[in-house]
């Protein structure tokens, strides 16, 4: 008896294993330094954001005044933001290229980025906006090492500047050089990745620090109720022999 | 005040067997009184029906079954529905929770012995309960509309078009069109919504009434009703009202907990929740390189794939796992045990049953690992204990060495 149940406790704990859903990716990613509490950096990563991915992006989800959670008020998303005249800030935040065209450009429909987060890992999405590199054989011109043969071109290469893999052993395994510098020293530059990576992991569930914070007070509640209920059965089974 | 509550309850029962009812099933239903942690669960089970359907009520007010929209609909309900997400966390934690509750229900009752004589009916209407939940659960997985909802019903009901002669009209007629789409939506929809819930409601009361007609099993396996006093009652049994409602009330407390932490912390629980590839929308032209049904399928998505196919036809394998569904049914007859409990069962049923335990949770596992020759093998072999648990069952009990049972249930 004794033993089957250690079996079957051993065994529920080996049916949720963490083990990482295999996609197959061998790349290396570097870890993201994700706070959601900063929202300074969140704040930065929302200007990156809808100045940078949302010209051929879209986050239909995201609503622009949904903001307010990381602490931009309405003025400061309309003038910060630069939002268009005809742009209000309770609607969803669309592309400035319609889907069709960006298409025609660059032979796919760039995907929605609402979710992007919790498809992709924010580990990901830093290795990935930091994983450009000049690619002379593909029509953009750009590659990722991340993401070969992506379809993207580097739209922050201003900033960061134009890296080039180097040292091609076998399958994507290179590493990557700065050739030209950008507007940014490299620190900077990943720093103001960190930010939009922020952002996105916000954008992915804006109601996150809420669920946590509310977890607390609910978690709090039920273990008093359970002590209240325990009491109450101690007490009606006591005469129960 | 009191008096018109007497009254009210009076002029009730004149009409409607009120006070004969709560006596039958609740204030003089007489359980064993020797439950253990293991008999918490039907009770959970219950909760998690109405949880689900509170939950589920309140989603489909802002839920749209439409191919473009399915999927900003579930994330506007994460955003501009007022506590939309937690609506939506509770319920798919639900999903995962509640076959968590039933297979350790079921476990229990094989521990147990609760399939045996007089309990047949209770255990196949549990089985039937089972099967339902399985087809609730498949059909709500798809209403997400992400990549594996459409790909895993895909995968799913094209199982269906291996069998023989009739699987191609079968699969259209399930999907309502030649590939999974829109039309397949909507009409998981109306059956996650309506007619498997309805079902469902019916065989849980069946369930219930067969319980209460047989009386509970309990850990020692023995009937309480040998046993009675003067009055008829029996005398290791107590009143379902009150001492198993502030008793299940406890575990109730102490599931919510648990469900709670999931629901706050961690509800796509590392993607084995909520998958991560379900984050990207439904895209019929991209298959994605790895499709994995969710957990509480894996073991029979293992089975299916440890078979090798037949004349390139999948179908051993689909039978392989249906039988491997519906072997639970017919424990009541495989098993010829002269005890019922395994606190009285020999080593050889002790043995049997942590190895069943063992090829179950393997299965699970490499049903969400990608096939490999290796994986295939370890399935192979753990399907093979997985059905010799079953097939082997009239042997093995017969021929094991029980302990006596004893006369009175064990309490303390």
């Amino acid at each position: 008896m004794k033993i089957i149940k250690k079996i079957c406790a051993v065994a529920l704990l080996l049916a949720m294993p963490a083990v990482a859903m295999a996609s197959g990716a061998a790349v290396h990613l570097d870890t993201a330094p994700v706070n959601l509490q900063d929202t300074a950096s969140l704040q930065r990563g929302a200007k990156l954001f809808t100045s940078r991915c949302l010209a051929c992006h879209s986050a239909v989800s995201m609503r622009y005044n949904r903001l307010g959670d990381i602490g931009m008020t309405e003025e400061q998303i309309k003038v910060d933001l630069q939002l268009p005249e005809d742009v209000k800030v309770g609607s969803t935040m669309l592309a400035t290229m319609d889907a069709n065209s960006a298409k025609l450009a660059f032979g796919v429909t760039p995907p929605d980025l609402s979710v992007i987060s919790r498809s992709r890992s924010a580990d990901w999405l830093y290795s990935y906006l930091r994983g450009f590199h000049i690619d002379t054989t593909r029509p953009s011109g750009w590659n990722n090492i991340v993401f070969p043969g992506v379809a993207m071109p580097h739209v922050m290469a201003d900033l960061q500047g134009e890296q080039a893999l180097e040292s091609h052993e076998g399958h994507g395994a290179g590493k990557l050089v700065l050739k030209t510098p950008g507007s940014l020293t490299p620190v900077a530059y990943d720093a103001a990745v960190a930010d939009l990576t922020n952002y996105l992991v916000f954008m992915g569930e804006p109601a996150k620090m809420v669920r946590y914070r509310l977890g607390w007070i609910v978690l709090g509640f039920l273990s008093l109720m359970f002590l209240l209920v325990y009491a109450l059965k101690k007490e009606i089974w006591k005469d129960i022999h | 005040m009191m008096n018109l509550l007497t009254k009210l309850v009076g002029w009730i029962d004149e009409r409607f067997p009120l006070v004969s009812m709560w006596k039958e099933h609740v204030s003089e239903y007489y359980a064993p009184k020797n439950f253990n942690f293991w008999y918490f669960f039907g009770s959970l089970a219950m909760l998690l029906l109405v949880i689900q359907f509170v939950s589920g009520i309140f989603l489909t007010m802002n839920y749209k079954p439409d191919a473009l929209f399915a999927f900003t609909s579930v994330e506007y309900i994460m955003r501009d529905v007022q506590w939309g997400w937690l609506l939506r966390y509770i319920h798919s934690t639900g999903a995962s929770m509640f076959f968590v509750v039933i297979y350790l229900h079921m476990f229990r009752g094989m521990m147990y012995g609760s399939y045996r004589k007089p309990r047949e009916l209770l255990w196949i209407i549990g089985m039937i309960i089972y099967l339902a939940l399985m087809g609730e659960a498949f059909m709500g997985y798809l209403l997400p509309w992400g990549q594996m909802s459409f790909w895993g019903a895909q995968v799913i009901v094209n199982l269906f078009s291996s069998v023989p002669f009739i699987g191609h009209d079968l699969a259209i007629l399930i999907r309502g069109d030649f590939v999974v789409s829109d039309i397949t939506l909507n009409r998981f929809f109306a059956l996650h919504v309506v007619a498997i819930p309805l079902i469902l409601v019916l065989i849980v009361i069946a369930h219930l009434v067969a319980l209460h007609e047989v009386g509970s099993n309990n850990p020692d396996g023995i009937e309480i009703k040998k046993h009675k006093d003067a009055n008829g009652k029996p005398l290791d049994g107590i009143p379902f009202h009150p001492y198993y409602t502030v008793k299940d009330g406890v575990g109730v407390m102490g599931f919510l907990i648990i469900f709670c932490a999931i629901v706050f912390f961690a509800p796509d629980m590392g993607g084995y929740f909520l998958e991560y590839n379900n984050f990207v929308p439904a895209n019929p032209m991209k298959t994605p390189e790895h499709i994995a049904p969710v957990w509480y399928f894996t073991p029979y998505y293992a089975i299916l794939r440890a078979v090798p196919p037949l004349f390139g036809s999948q179908f051993p394998g689909v039978v392989a796992m249906g039988i491997a569904t519906v072997a639970f049914f017919f424990l009541p007859w495989l098993d010829r045990g002269k005890v019922k409990s395994i606190r009285y069962r020999g080593p050889l049923y002790k043995a049997f049953l942590a190895s069943f335990v063992v090829s179950f949770v393997g299965l699970g596992w490499l049903g969400l690992m990608p096939s490999t020759p290796t994986y295939t093998v370890f399935s192979q072999i753990l399907a093979v204990v997985y059905f010799a648990f079953f097939l082997l069952m009239p042997w093995y009990t017969k021929i094991d060495k029980c302990k006596p049972e004893p006369d009175r249930v064990t309490f303390k």
